[in-house]
């Protein structure tokens, strides 16, 4: 193992910043105390955290967001784990057709999927309905929630079932015993990366989602498009804060470079 | 051969493929269709089919410019993420622990936090009343306000920033693979440090860093949210093109073409990209 | 003066000390094994040869040559690393050349060099094979060529046969020596395995904690082992307390054995060892007499665990074509003297 010299730890300081100050910038401007843009050079102020409390649409658009998230994911897997453990463990016809199917949605553009939902949705009257942003967010996640499924299911070693089986267990009991407990981990991996892709995503939500049914990125995108203020730095901040907290705990159930292999 | 064991795969396949049938195969056949129609300003969608629309786009020097600019952004930034991104990882994987698990958390947590958030850093940043005229002025480079807002070099840093951890993400990945002790090896052999990086560390880590590019380049020709917060509509890529086209102008056929050419694009680069990586790595890594 | 030799090395990683004071000389074209179970340094010393640890203190001379703080690319010795350590995305030939290359060697020559280096280890035809379209033999292959093309003064064998199937792992022991042989380099191999530093060696250095335990022959070292830990990591033994009773008897459990005490005070407690195979299981006559408790065949012999009056023992016996002790058969148990090894009570 090599040692690391000067520079690469200098360089490595820089990117560091790089990565960070973006973020911190938007957390220095929430907490100025002034009316306006502006870093907090004469004292903090939380003046534009309780703006949030007065602008309600911030707080709903949050918990579309949150529903949206927790909905969505769980549909997406309820369909992914019985497609992953047939796409890994069985040969039938149309199976590597089925598998690019289920996994297209990667190479879709997201603008596209957001066009082609706006079309259809309006052609079979759900325009602006929460159903219809629920089900175009299933499209958009149910590949990470089958590649992380399909990952684990593949690992699988089929001796336990087929040991379980010798010893007298019912098919469903193999699958409640055995199976599921074995991909619960990958499934689970899979859930919360299809929660945080749908609570993030902004471009094809900003075509189908109406005012009732705004998301919180939506939301903020509309907000920023007519004016960059202290309030949507507030508001970004307190989701930087929700992330992060967020991100410990899935470090430690997890390590997060084995989540974003996923996502890559 | 439809045995017991085909109908019971099917089976377990069923609930997602008839809903992608519904939700992504009829939306994605309906936008085709509609790139089809010509559209009229007063009497909207025409039923004759037509070719109009394509040869709109295809033809147009304002459609030209913005596809071309959305490419060189995407190759500039798949550049630069290639540039600083493979290094990171490399300084990432041989830092030690707690430092390397700290900064991996660094470098990668902000893949978790709304893109929405992070652009807005940027803008915040480019602001004619941000930082960047503040430094510029202590520096005494300019007396003007600087900004990067609606500039093209605005646009490349916050996609940079918005996407490098994609690619570090990647190289990690391909890093973590290599035998440390091929490394050794070569050192053993002859080699001096910065031959084995050459030699041994970056042929390895090649993978990668092609893949990682192709995630990158792919994120850029798509991206919309920062484009359309620091390029605005001065700076139009395709995807905020489409937009205007659509929630704008209300020309839904012309959006659909930009769409659907920018699905084409997209799915041929990646197509493309794979089988040439594939091909050249096959017998080399499993 | 010889020709590889360590001097007082020591290795710590903080609190822990790996190696501690080893002191050890080689001679030219001299096989050299260290032995040990994992953690008892061998590595270490071996990575300190190899120049990829830095020694906390101490010395490593070369032919005379202090090469202790030179880094690895400058010292010069071939290695096979424990992984083989193959460059994935070179063909074998260009795995071979790079050390070449790293010298200077112009590209016909190193090509040819190379191609030799491989047909040495029989691997002519495979030369532009990938490491992932080889075996496991195969790539363990090439990496000795690799190592050897450079005409090392020191080739380093870091568990090189560890990651192959048994059968292989025979026929390479004795490939690798009779190589080792006809090209007279010396070699430093590092092992867990006593039957391949035992057949491979021309002295082996057996570690424990960091510590040399004992340095001799193989014949030497597996008859006269100097300490129990000795006399049963190499080889299989029966280990069993004693005490002395005077200068010429000893007792083991409640049996007296005529055995000289070699000076030790009366009332001494000590270890005996013997190895199984020095035993002679007769059905009648002289000797000690045993319960037959299990009978296990093994092809080329018999492994029998008996119980007497010494306590359970084990025995093995050469298959001589005829049906062997049963489970439950009464007999007799001799062996002859010297068989037994004595060890002053280690603390």
């Amino acid at each position: 193992m090599q040692r690391l010299g000067p520079i690469a730890l200098i360089f490595h300081a820089l990117f560091v910043a790089f990565i960070m100050a973006p973020l911190l910038m938007v957390i220095a401007v929430s907490f100025t105390d002034k009316g306006y843009l502006s870093l907090p050079t004469d004292g903090l102020s939380l003046r534009w955290f309780y703006a949030i409390l007065d602008n309600p649409d911030f707080i709903s658009a949050f918990w579309v967001s949150v529903w949206l998230g927790l909905i969505s994911a769980s549909i997406a897997v309820a369909m992914a784990v019985p497609a992953a453990l047939a796409i890994a463990r069985r040969k039938f016809p149309g199976r590597d057709a089925i598998s690019a199917f289920l996994l297209s949605p990667l190479m879709i553009p997201h603008l596209v999927l957001g066009v082609a939902f706006l079309q259809f949705y309006s052609k079979v009257g759900m325009g602006g309905s929460f159903a219809g942003l629920t089900a175009a967010h299933v499209v958009l996640v149910m590949p990470y929630a089958l590649r992380l499924a399909l990952a684990s299911a593949t690992g699988l070693p089929q001796d336990a079932e087929q040991a379980a089986m010798t010893l007298g267990a019912s098919k469903f009991t193999v699958f409640r015993r055995i199976t599921l407990p074995l991909i619960l981990p990958g499934v689970a991996g899979g859930w919360i990366l299809s929660f945080i892709t749908s609570f993030d995503e902004l471009t094809m939500s900003v075509f189908v989602a109406s005012p009732a049914t705004q998301t919180l990125p939506v939301r903020m995108y509309h907000h920023i498009a007519q004016t960059i203020d202290p309030l949507i730095a507030s508001v970004s901040t307190v989701l930087i804060v929700l992330t992060f907290l967020l991100m410990l705990v899935l470090d430690r159930l997890y390590g997060l470079d084995k989540i974003f292999v996923g996502k890559g | 051969m439809a045995s017991s064991a085909n109908r019971a795969a099917w089976a377990m396949t069923a609930p997602g493929v008839i809903f992608f049938a519904a939700l992504l195969g009829a939306p994605m056949i309906m936008t085709f269709l509609l790139s089809l129609h010509a559209y009229d300003f007063n009497a909207g969608v025409l039923p004759d089919w037509t070719l109009a629309n394509y040869a709109d786009v295809l033809g147009d020097s304002y459609f030209h410019k913005i596809f071309l600019r959305t490419f060189g952004l995407a190759a500039l930034v798949t550049v630069i993420c290639v540039l600083i991104g493979a290094p990171e990882a490399y300084v990432l994987s041989r830092l030690q622990n707690p430092w390397k698990s700290i900064f991996l958390l660094v470098v990668l947590g902000p893949l978790l936090i709304s893109v929405v958030v992070r652009t807005l850093g940027w803008a915040l940043f480019f602001g004619g009343n941000g930082i960047l005229t503040m430094i510029a002025q202590g520096l005494g480079f300019s007396d003007e306000p600087v900004s990067l807002m609606f500039t093209f070099a605005g646009m490349t840093i916050a996609l940079v920033h918005v996407l490098v951890p994609f690619m570090v993400i990647s190289v990690w990945a391909s890093l973590q693979k290599i035998d440390p002790q091929s490394e050794d090896a070569a050192w053993t052999l002859g080699a001096s440090k910065l031959t084995v990086l050459r030699r041994i560390t970056l042929p390895q880590a090649m993978p990668g860093i092609l893949s990682g590019s192709i995630i990158v380049f792919a994120l850029t020709v798509s991206a919309f949210a920062t484009p359309a917060i620091i390029g605005g509509r001065r700076m139009k890529v395709v995807a905020t093109a489409a937009y205007d086209e659509y929630l704008s102008t209300l020309n839904w056929p012309l959006g659909a073409t930009i769409a659907v050419l920018l699905l084409v694009a997209n799915v041929v680069i990646i197509v493309t990209y794979n089988k040439l990586v594939e091909r050249r790595f096959a017998k080399v890594f499993e | 003066m010889s020709f590889l030799s360590l001097k007082n090395l020591n290795k710590q990683f903080g609190e822990f000390t790996a190696v501690r004071d080893m002191t050890l000389s080689i001679e030219k074209g001299e096989f050299v094994s260290l032995l040990g179970p994992s953690g008892c340094g061998k590595t270490t010393t071996l990575q300190m040869i190899a120049g990829l640890l830095e020694p906390t203190s101490g010395q490593i001379l070369l032919d005379g040559r202090d090469i202790s703080h030179t880094p690895p690319n400058k010292r010069g010795l071939g290695i096979v690393f424990q992984s083989y350590a193959l460059f994935p995305h070179m063909s074998a030939l260009d795995n071979v050349a790079f050390g070449l290359e790293m010298r200077g060697v112009g590209k016909a020559e190193r090509q040819d060099r190379a191609r030799k280096a491989l047909e040495q280890v029989k691997l002519g035809q495979f030369m532009h094979r990938f490491p992932k379209e080889m075996s496991g033999g195969q790539r363990q292959r090439v990496a000795l060529a690799r190592a050897l093309v450079i005409e090392p003064p020191v080739l380093l064998l870091d568990e090189p046969l560890s990651n192959l199937d048994a059968k292989l792992r025979e026929d390479m022991r004795l490939e690798l020596r009779l190589l080792q042989q006809e090209i007279g380099v010396t070699t430093i191999l590092v092992t867990h395995d006593q039957e391949e530093a035992l057949s491979m060696s021309d002295r082996i250095v057996v570690m424990k904690d960091g510590e040399m335990e004992q340095i001799a022959a193989p014949l030497d070292l597996y008859e006269r082992p100097v300490s129990p830990f000795v006399s049963d990591f190499v080889g299989k033994t029966n280990l069993f307390d004693a005490q002395i009773i005077d200068a010429d008897h000893v007792k083991v459990a409640d049996h007296v054995l005529l055995l000289p005490a070699h000076g030790m005070p009366a009332g001494a407690s000590m270890q005996l060892s013997i190895r199984p195979e020095k035993f002679a299981l007769s059905p009648e006559g002289d000797g000690d007499e045993v319960q037959v408790e299990a009978a296990i065949f093994h092809g080329a012999n018999w492994l029998y665990r008996v119980r007497g009056a010494m306590g359970e023992l084990f025995v093995t016996q050469p298959n001589t074509g005829a049906p062997g002790f049963a489970r439950g058969q009464t007999a007799r148990l001799n062996w002859p003297d010297g068989a037994l090894s004595m060890f002053a009570e280690a603390s």
